[in-house]
Formats: structure tokens, C-alpha cells, sequence
């Protein structure tokens, strides 16, 4: 589903990511860990087409990130770290504004996920709380049933009732054979819900594997202090 | 051509405020020549003895007393200065206001090309430009219907098609460096719009500065000139070259740039 090869970015002499390779199965739940600065955002960022690659190559679905945006982006959900909007408009207005961009009626979908989440689409945006601004995101991300979610920190600023409703739906999706990727510093969340993950620090790879196998939860300082191999 | 219905939406509050106050003013101006008209004589050869002010505003080629030098003169300053500032900050917002306002994560994460976004964003500055001038013109020229006056109407219209040209011109130029920059830019588009003011001024001034001509957009958009009849191809063809160039930029570059987080 996700290929990178070689992946590399850098911003005139600051590192991205050096060197990334790796791969993200159809169907699995894919959790991307490391500390601020590592390289996470760089890399969904490239994967997205926002970020063009100084080196090697990036590919979703089997189609080049750089070359082939639209059609990667029309199989896409995005939510990203911070949820950001146009502050005049209406939580509904957005929901329905990525609607007409992705050119389809998510209309009952939109509503049924407000309704889970509970979230006012009247409000504008700038009345909304970071928490709200990220059940918008939510909703935008998963209205029109991707088959990729790509989802930067996603449960960052949710109470613990809407992150459970945000789950409960990830992994009903999920079931349905749609594939997550996802950044998260919440080691207790890739644990319980990826089936494989990849720990990133300053630009390259660490170690990737399956969660079983890693143990993330208990040692992921071991890894990310180098203490521990694959 | 949902991107272009957005900026109409988003754009419409500082349009009906530009359109209020340009349009506004212009009506004003045009209601107060009448009680004006008996001191034009005296004001007129007030200008004429002016020297170099005269000749930056051309006043030393329009009949201030005329309705038609009046109207060139204050309405065309009105409208001229106004819908250049208002031309090029609303450029300028188009581009970098979304990498500013962090919301070019959300607009460049669906499926629509880079170069939708931008000639839609383009599309919906032409439209309102071309709306602010349509509600300036409707103010002026109702108000010398209004006060029973007789413009000369071919080249009332020639000058309004003219700072049209003049607003389009500054809008595209300003378009172009909004896909070059990051965030903000509505410094640069002030003093861009300031800068080719002036310009226009200079160029009346000083012979050895006639290249402006080929620079700056208020040159072809004098009243003075218009009214004269003056021939102005090459001054028009280079603001649309320049005009051309600048959005050519923003289009291309756009397509290309990384996205700042």
C-alpha cells in the first residue's frame, strides 16, 4: 500500500529524512513513532505530495507521490497533527467543502460521524476548541471511506470519549480492508491498535516490525537508545 | 469550480467594504462638483501655476473645471489608488494566505491539481476586481447622471477600461510573488502598489525616468493621457506582458513549490 525505497528530504543543509525505506501492507494498521524533529511529518508530507522528494522515491497504492497527487489523494484520508480551517466558516461548511473537492455527496456518511462524535456543525471555526477542530478533521478525513487513512497524531487533543468513538470507527474500517498509517506518541495506542509499526529518530529508520514483536510499549527506549535490535 | 466559490465567499466581506468606501467616495466627489463649479475658474489657474505638482497629477492637461478633468482627477485618484491597494492585497492573500493560515494542508490534501487551485483562486481575483470597478463606475457615472451633467461617455469608458487594466495588471504581478512566498506578504503588496504610484507620478516629472512607462500601470491609466487621446500601445502591451508574467509565475511556481507545515 505504502513504498518507500531510499526516501530522502532535506530543506537546503537541515535533514528531513535520510534514507527511509519501508513498506506499509494492504489491510494492516501501521504505526509510525519518534520524537519531535524525527522525520514523521516530513514523511507523510512527501507521501501526501505536499513535500517533494530530494532523493529516492515514495509511492501509494503503486502510484509516485510526486507525479501522480491526485489520484493517490482521491483513495486518501488525511487528518493532520493540527487540525487547521478557515476560521469564518461553519464546522459544516468545511465537512462539506472536502466534500465538493473530492467531488462526491458524503452527506449521510458526514452526518452519521457528527453524530458519533458529537460535534456542533454550526460553529464556526474559530469558536471551535483544538479538540473540536480535530472532529472536523475526523469527519473530512473519513466521509468519503478511503482506502488509505493517513493520520498525523491523530487522538492528540480528543477526550478520552471521543477517541474511543474515533477508534471504535478506525478499527471498523479497518475491518472493511481499509489500511491506517499513522504517527503517534502514544505508545499504548500503536500497541493496541497497529499491527506493525517503525521507529524513527533524526531522519532514519530504527527498527520496524510487528508490534507483537517489538513490545513498543515496554521497550521502545531500548530502541530508540539503541539498546535493543530487531 | 468549488475553490472559486470559497474565495468569492471568503473575499465578499472586504469587497462590499472596499467597494462601499471607493464607491462611496466617488459618488461623494461627483455630488460636490456643482456646488464646486463657480470657484473651478480660479482653482484651475490655481493648478496651472503649480509647475512640477501640476504636471505629477497632469493637472497641467486637464480642465479642472470641466466635469470630465474633475472626475479625472479626483475620482480617477479615488479609484486608482483604492483599487490598486485593494487589487494587490487581495492578491497577495490568494497564495501565501493559505500557507499562512496553515490551511494549505487542508485545500492541497484532496484531489484537485495545484494548478485548479491556483487558476480558480485567479479566476475568483479577476471576478472581484472586475466587480469592485463595475460598482466604481456605477457610483461615478450614476452621480453625473445624478447631477445632470454631460460626460464625454467613449472616454469615460476608455478610462474606466484602463484602471481596470491597471487593477488586473497589479493583481496578477501580485499573485505571482503570493505562490513565491510563505506566509503574509500584505507589506510587499502595499508597497508594491505605492511603489508603482509613484512611479506613474516620476514619469510625469522627470524625461530622463520615460522608461517608466513600460513599468508602472498608472502611466496608461492617466486621465490626462485618456482623455488626450494619446497613443499608449506600447505602455498597455507591456502592463499586459507584466500582468501575463506575473500570473504565468504564480500558476507554474505553485505546481511546484513545497508546502510549508
Amino acid at each position: 500500500m505504502i513504498r518507500l525505497d531510499h526516501l530522502t528530504k532535506t530543506y537546503g543543509r537541515a535533514r528531513g529524512v535520510a534514507d527511509l525505506t519501508l513498506r506499509v501492507p494492504e489491510g494492516s494498521c501501521f504505526g509510525f513513532i519518534g520524537p519531535n524533529g524525527a522525520g514523521k511529518s516530513t514523511t507523510i508530507r512527501t507521501l501526501l505530495g505536499l513535500l517533494s522528494p530530494t532523493g529516492g522515491s515514495a509511492k501509494v497504492l503503486g502510484l509516485d507521490c510526486a507525479r501522480e497527487r491526485r489520484k493517490i489523494l482521491a483513495q486518501v484520508g488525511y487528518m493532520p497533527s493540527e487540525a487547521m480551517f478557515y476560521p469564518d466558516m461553519r464546522a459544516g461548511e468545511v465537512i462539506r467543502l472536502s466534500a465538493n473537492l473530492r467531488g462526491q455527496d458524503c452527506g449521510r456518511e458526514a452526518a452519521a460521524l457528527c453524530e458519533a462524535l458529537e460535534l456542533d456543525k454550526r460553529k464556526r471555526v474559530r469558536e471551535l476548541s483544538l479538540g473540536n477542530r480535530k472532529k472536523v478533521s475526523i469527519v473530512c478525513a473519513m466521509q468519503h471511506r478511503p482506502k488509505l487513512y493517513i493520520l498525523d497524531e491523530p487522538t492528540s487533543g480528543l477526550d478520552p470519549l471521543v477517541q474511543r468513538a474515533f477508534w471504535a470507527e478506525l478499527e471498523a474500517r479497518r475491518r472493511e480492508g481499509a489500511t491506517v498509517f499513522l504517527s503517534s506518541h502514544v505508545l499504548y495506542e500503536v500497541h493496541r491498535y497497529c499491527d506493525r509499526a517503525a521507529i524513527i529518530r533524526e531522519g532514519r529508520l530504527v527498527v520496524e516490525g510487528t508490534t507483537a514483536e517489538l513490545d513498543i510499549e515496554n521497550k521502545f527506549f531500548d530502541y530508540y537508545e539503541g539498546r535493543a535490535g530487531q | 469550480m468549488t475553490i472559486f466559490r470559497k474565495e468569492l465567499r471568503t473575499g465578499a466581506v472586504g469587497f462590499l467594504v472596499w467597494a462601499a468606501v471607493i464607491g462611496g467616495l466617488m459618488a461623494v466627489c461627483v455630488g460636490l462638483y456643482p456646488s464646486m463649479s463657480g470657484s473651478m475658474e480660479d482653482m484651475s489657474a490655481l493648478f496651472a501655476g503649480m509647475g512640477d505638482f501640476s504636471a505629477a497629477f497632469g493637472l497641467d492637461k486637464l480642465q479642472f473645471g470641466s466635469i470630465m478633468g474633475f472626475y479625472g482627477t479626483e475620482c480617477g485618484n479615488i479609484l486608482g489608488l483604492g483599487g490598486g491597494f485593494y487589487a494587490a492585497l487581495t492578491a497577495m492573500g490568494l497564495l501565501a494566505g493559505e500557507e499562512g493560515g496553515h490551511t494549505a494542508e487542508f485545500l492541497l490534501t484532496h484531489p484537485v491539481s495545484r494548478l485548479r487551485v491556483a487558476a480558480e483562486k485567479l479566476l475568483a481575483l479577476a471576478a472581484l476586481i472586475v466587480g469592485l470597478n463595475l460598482v466604481c463606475f456605477a457610483c461615478g457615472a450614476g452621480g453625473i447622471l445624478a447631477i445632470g451633467e454631460d460626460a464625454d461617455w467613449n472616454s469615460l469608458l476608455r478610462y474606466h477600461g484602463a484602471l481596470l487594466l491597471m487593477q488586473a495588471e497589479m493583481g496578477a504581478l501580485c499573485f505571482g510573488l503570493s505562490a513565491a512566498l510563505r506566509r503574509g506578504g500584505l507589506g510587499l503588496a502595499m508597497g508594491l502598489a505605492a511603489l508603482l504610484y509613484f512611479a506613474g507620478l516620476l514619469v510625469n516629472l522627470d524625461q530622463g525616468l520615460d522608461w517608466l512607462r513600460f513599468v508602472t500601470p498608472y502611466y496608461y491609466a492617466d486621465a490626462a493621457r485618456i482623455f488626450a487621446r494619446e497613443a499608449m500601445a506600447g505602455p498597455v502591451l507591456a502592463g499586459c506582458a507584466l500582468g501575463a508574467l506575473g500570473a504565468g509565475f504564480g500558476l507554474w511556481w505553485y505546481g511546484r513549490k513545497d508546502i510549508a507545515p
